[in-house]
């Protein structure tokens, strides 16, 4: 029975930054390209939920686990993974567990997603940030990928795992203590040569344990955060290197290995044999072989089209206060409401899982869920209905300058879903002066504000991706 | 299983209104003391004639105690009571049936809300926990919503509804001019109105009622006792309520373009009153015109316009302080205010002023002078397009 991954999405977040507005308005640092940037309503948790969705899209997968990783995460000594768990409407007999801290944490998760039974969900996301003018705030990227690793019994393999290696050293190259709003780096040029020859032993032993020759070697992947590095391990894979998309979206950390490769396995032909080579505190080296499988599949939300959506329109003085490096002054209303642990946890379906109800008489959709019909009256006769993944049309809309936003003005849209069902929601990655009556949206997971010490996660509307 | 209304049961006998503003200098108890003494002068009465009262305020004070403190009540039955921007009519509408049930023979309405000590812009209330999940958007914004729905079915470009909109701020600007009780008291062109910094949607500050503190009070006694205090009282011809299934943001059948609330609560008060053809039978209406679009929309809603030349009519000056259907002549909530708990109220007491006769002559409508109408209607919102409630009165100078 083949074991591999049977399914896989990454998310790229819709804005970028030209990394010239950094140059332009500091008079140092950016440079060329683009950064994504996670919007002001985003987190490492709501991009972790966006990309097991494009992952799971169309297909039955029910993960036995979700194992999420993370180098910024949303809350400490609360595990992050529960709400990505809620959010994908998963049972409760499914696992969900964090391994934060480092980049290489993400390795983990991968590792236990392929070793233990079932169908198991490793999602990698992370937020990059970096003092202003730093190689790290112009460097650094935004996003998330996930992985399902199972059998072939659940759902065709569509990439093989053929063997691997590690090496591990302790040294000081990049780190930031618990709290603080960036990294510090040491001189690049020491952690470059650490690295490469770490790199270089695990890549032959892993060739080794695969039982592969560089020369079976299709495609290399090189990825880390510390450039220098990996531009020098990248002179030898010659042609066989693939871009690691770091010009246009940036290094997205602990994402980055998994958004490349998901980015691979988008244009992979079956029988490609893969070299993914990770450096992050020190390195290690995966041989990978696509499947026949790979062939007839679609992904539902391919890396090079979100790349390629992306807006650059952000400012940089946007861009800041987002990450919070500038403090805005907000309008003079009140602070929102941290949302309550108890009424959170009784619509657990709603706030999560964008689950309503539907009459079973009337067929009547209540958003959120009610017990009696609005049509008819019946009382307690309902079924679950998932709306998230259920585009919608906007009915009438607003914008509102005057309510409480992380990044004024708040879009407000009342929306009729295909095949029935109404929500006013808030919408998102959007012009307020572009929303007209009768354009298509569809839902995402996004952090609306917090409160308190509290994330208060729910759902919005933004543009359809068609 | 019916509704009966209480049609020329209860009179109006006195009433009292503070102007409505930015009254640093006053607080809650001073605005019910004046209000409330202003009303028992009005009926030639004193508090001790008064057997109980109702009090409406949405946030300025809980229980009884918030008007028995200040008034220094002798152990009087006080009610409080909230139903959100139609607090105040609530307050009227339940003194009404205390007195037509024979419970009391002499009771007061009384209405306040003081809005400009939170330091807040609009309206702010306290929640109770939630999810999380609720819409945090503010009033103006929900109210704005009726815009781009009513123009995109009608076939209205962009402009002609700013223009609309403009016109419906700018009639209530004016009238509030004329009104030495209004909040703001000076014409405004519609240049400034249409240019104006936009708040929510194509909505304007100008396009958005006063925020301000203020009371109004009404003393009430059963129809044949009217006489005793008051040469010319006004009768209470019909009251009604419509509280919403709040389904409008659920159901897909909702265009934005109406308040079922208020079609249910006109529908009932014209039932009680006999009303068949409000717009000639009517002499004036007091709306809530919380917001610009809400204004067009109830002139629709409440029968004075047809569906989807409301805005023809409103262009065309059809509710201007001379025109056929005079639609706010004190100014509104637009220019006279909106103290929550006391709009209502101060909703009546311009009904009060004009039935009557007594409104100053630069302002006395011609529809009663001249023409000799005497019924008016005063219409009160709570909440927001399709999640609301709906109060609306209809009194009137004569019995019958």
């Amino acid at each position: 029975m083949g074991r591999g991954i049977i399914a896989y999405g990454a998310y790229v977040p819709y804005w970028r930054l030209d990394r010239s507005k950094i140059t332009a308005a500091m008079g140092a640092g950016g440079g060329r390209g683009h950064r994504a940037v996670a919007s002001y309503d985003e987190d490492t948790t709501t991009m972790g939920v966006e990309a097991a969705r494009n992952a799971l899209r169309g297909s039955d997968i029910v993960p036995d686990s979700v194992l999420f990783s993370t180098a910024n995460p949303a809350y400490m000594d609360k595990t992050n993974a529960s709400a990505i768990h809620a959010a994908l409407d998963l049972p409760q007999s499914s696992w969900a567990v964090d391994a934060g801290g480092a980049p290489r944490s993400s390795e983990a998760i991968w590792a236990l997603a392929a070793a233990n039974r079932g169908a198991n969900l490793a999602v990698a996301s992370d937020l990059r940030t970096g003092r202003p003018t730093s190689g790290d705030e112009a460097g650094g990227g935004d996003g998330a990928a996930a992985f399902v690793f199972g059998d072939d019994a659940v759902s065709p393999v569509l990439c093989e795992w053929l063997g691997g290696a590690v090496a591990t050293a302790e040294f000081t190259d990049r780190y930031r203590q618990p709290g603080d709003a960036y990294s510090r780096i040491w001189e690049e040029r020491f952690g470059e040569q650490v690295y490469l020859p770490l790199a270089n032993d695990a890549i032959e032993r892993a060739l080794a344990d695969a039982g592969v020759g560089l020369d079976g070697i299709d495609k290399i992947a090189i990825v880390g955060l510390h450039a220098r590095a990996v531009r020098g391990l990248s002179r030898v894979a010659g042609d066989k290197l693939v871009g690691d998309l770091t010009g246009e979206i940036g290094n997205t950390g602990t994402a980055h290995a998994a958004i490349v490769l998901a980015a691979v396995l988008d244009d992979a032909a079956p029988g490609e044999t893969i070299l993914l080579v990770h450096l992050a505190d020190g390195a290690t080296a995966d041989v990978l072989r696509t499947t026949d499988a790979i062939a007839d599949h679609a992904p539902y939300a391919p890396v090079r089209a979100q790349i390629d959506r992306g807006n650059d329109a952000l400012d940089y003085n946007k861009f800041l206060t987002w990450r919070g490096f500038l403090d805005r002054e907000p309008p003079r209303r009140p602070d929102p409401e941290r949302p309550g642990a108890p009424p959170a946890f009784r619509s657990e379906d709603w706030k999560y899982a964008f689950v309503g109800s539907r009459d079973r008489s009337s067929g009547a959709i209540h958003l959120p869920p009610m017990r009696v019909s609005m049509e008819g009256g019946a009382v307690d006769d309902m079924e679950r209905v998932r709306m998230a993944d259920v585009p919608a049309t906007i009915a009438t809309f607003t914008v509102d300058r005057l309510a409480f936003s992380l990044s004024p003005p708040m879009v407000a849209v009342v929306i009729d879903y295909d095949g029935g069902g109404r929500f006013q929601a808030e919408m998102t990655d959007v012009d307020p002066d572009e929303v007209r009556i009768g354009d298509r949206v569809e839902m995402t997971f996004r952090r609306l504000y917090s409160a308190e010490g509290i994330h208060n996660y729910f759902w919005k509307a933004r543009p359809a991706a068609g | 299983m019916s509704s009966h209304g209480i049609r020329d049961k209860v009179a109006i006998v006195g009433m009292g209104c503070t102007q409505f503003g930015e009254h640093w200098d006053r607080s809650v108890d001073d605005m019910l003391t004046d209000a409330a003494h202003d009303a028992y002068t009005s009926a030639g009465v004193t508090q001790d004639d008064i057997d109980a009262f109702w009090l409406g305020t949405m946030g300025s004070g809980v229980s009884g105690l918030t008007l028995s403190k200040p008034l220094q009540l002798d152990y009087k039955p006080v009610t409080r009571l909230e139903n959100m921007c139609a607090t105040g009519s609530e307050a009227f509408r339940n003194a009404a049936y205390a007195v037509a049930s024979g419970a009391y023979d002499m009771v007061m309405a009384i209405g306040v809300e003081k809005l400009k000590d939170s330091g807040y812009s609009g309206l702010t209330g306290a929640r109770p926990p939630s999810d999380g999940t609720d819409s945090t958007i503010t009033a103006p914004a929900t109210f704005s919503l009726l815009a781009p729905a009513y123009a995109h079915k009608y076939g209205l470009d962009p402009d002609t509804m700013k223009e609309v909109l403009t016109r419906i701020a700018w009639k209530n600007h004016r009238n509030g001019a004329l009104n030495p009780r209004a909040q703001f008291r000076k014409e405004v062109a519609k240049e400034t109105i249409a240019g104006s910094p936009l708040i929510a949607g194509p909505l304007g500050i100008f396009d958005c009622s006063g925020v301000s503190d203020g009371s109004a009070a009404a003393v009430l006694v059963r129809a044949e006792d009217a006489h005793k205090y008051c040469d010319n009282p006004l009768y209470i011809k019909a009251l009604s309520f419509a509280s919403g299934p709040a389904t409008g943001a659920l159901d897909s059948t909702y265009d934005y373009t109406t308040f079922r609330e208020v079609v249910a609560s006109a529908t009932e008060a014209y039932k009680q009153a006999g009303i068949t053809d409000p717009r000639s039978q009517i002499a004036m209406a007091e709306v809530h015109d919380c917001f610009t679009p809400t204004e067009l929309v109830l002139m629709e809603d409440l029968g004075f316009a047809e569906r989807g030349l409301g805005w023809k009519e409103a262009m065309a000056g059809t509710f201007d302080l001379d025109g056929d259907l005079p639609v706010n002549p004190d100014g509104g909530l637009k220019s006279f205010g909106h103290p929550i708990g006391a709009s209502g109220l101060r909703m009546l007491f311009e009904c009060w002023l004009q039935l009557r006769g007594q409104a100053p002559p630069e302002r006395q409508i011609p529809s009663v002078t001249e023409q000799g109408k005497t019924l008016g209607l005063t219409h009160n919102l709570g909440g927001q397009p399709g999640a609301a409630v709906s109060f609306v009165s209809v009194v009137g100078s004569e019995l019958g």
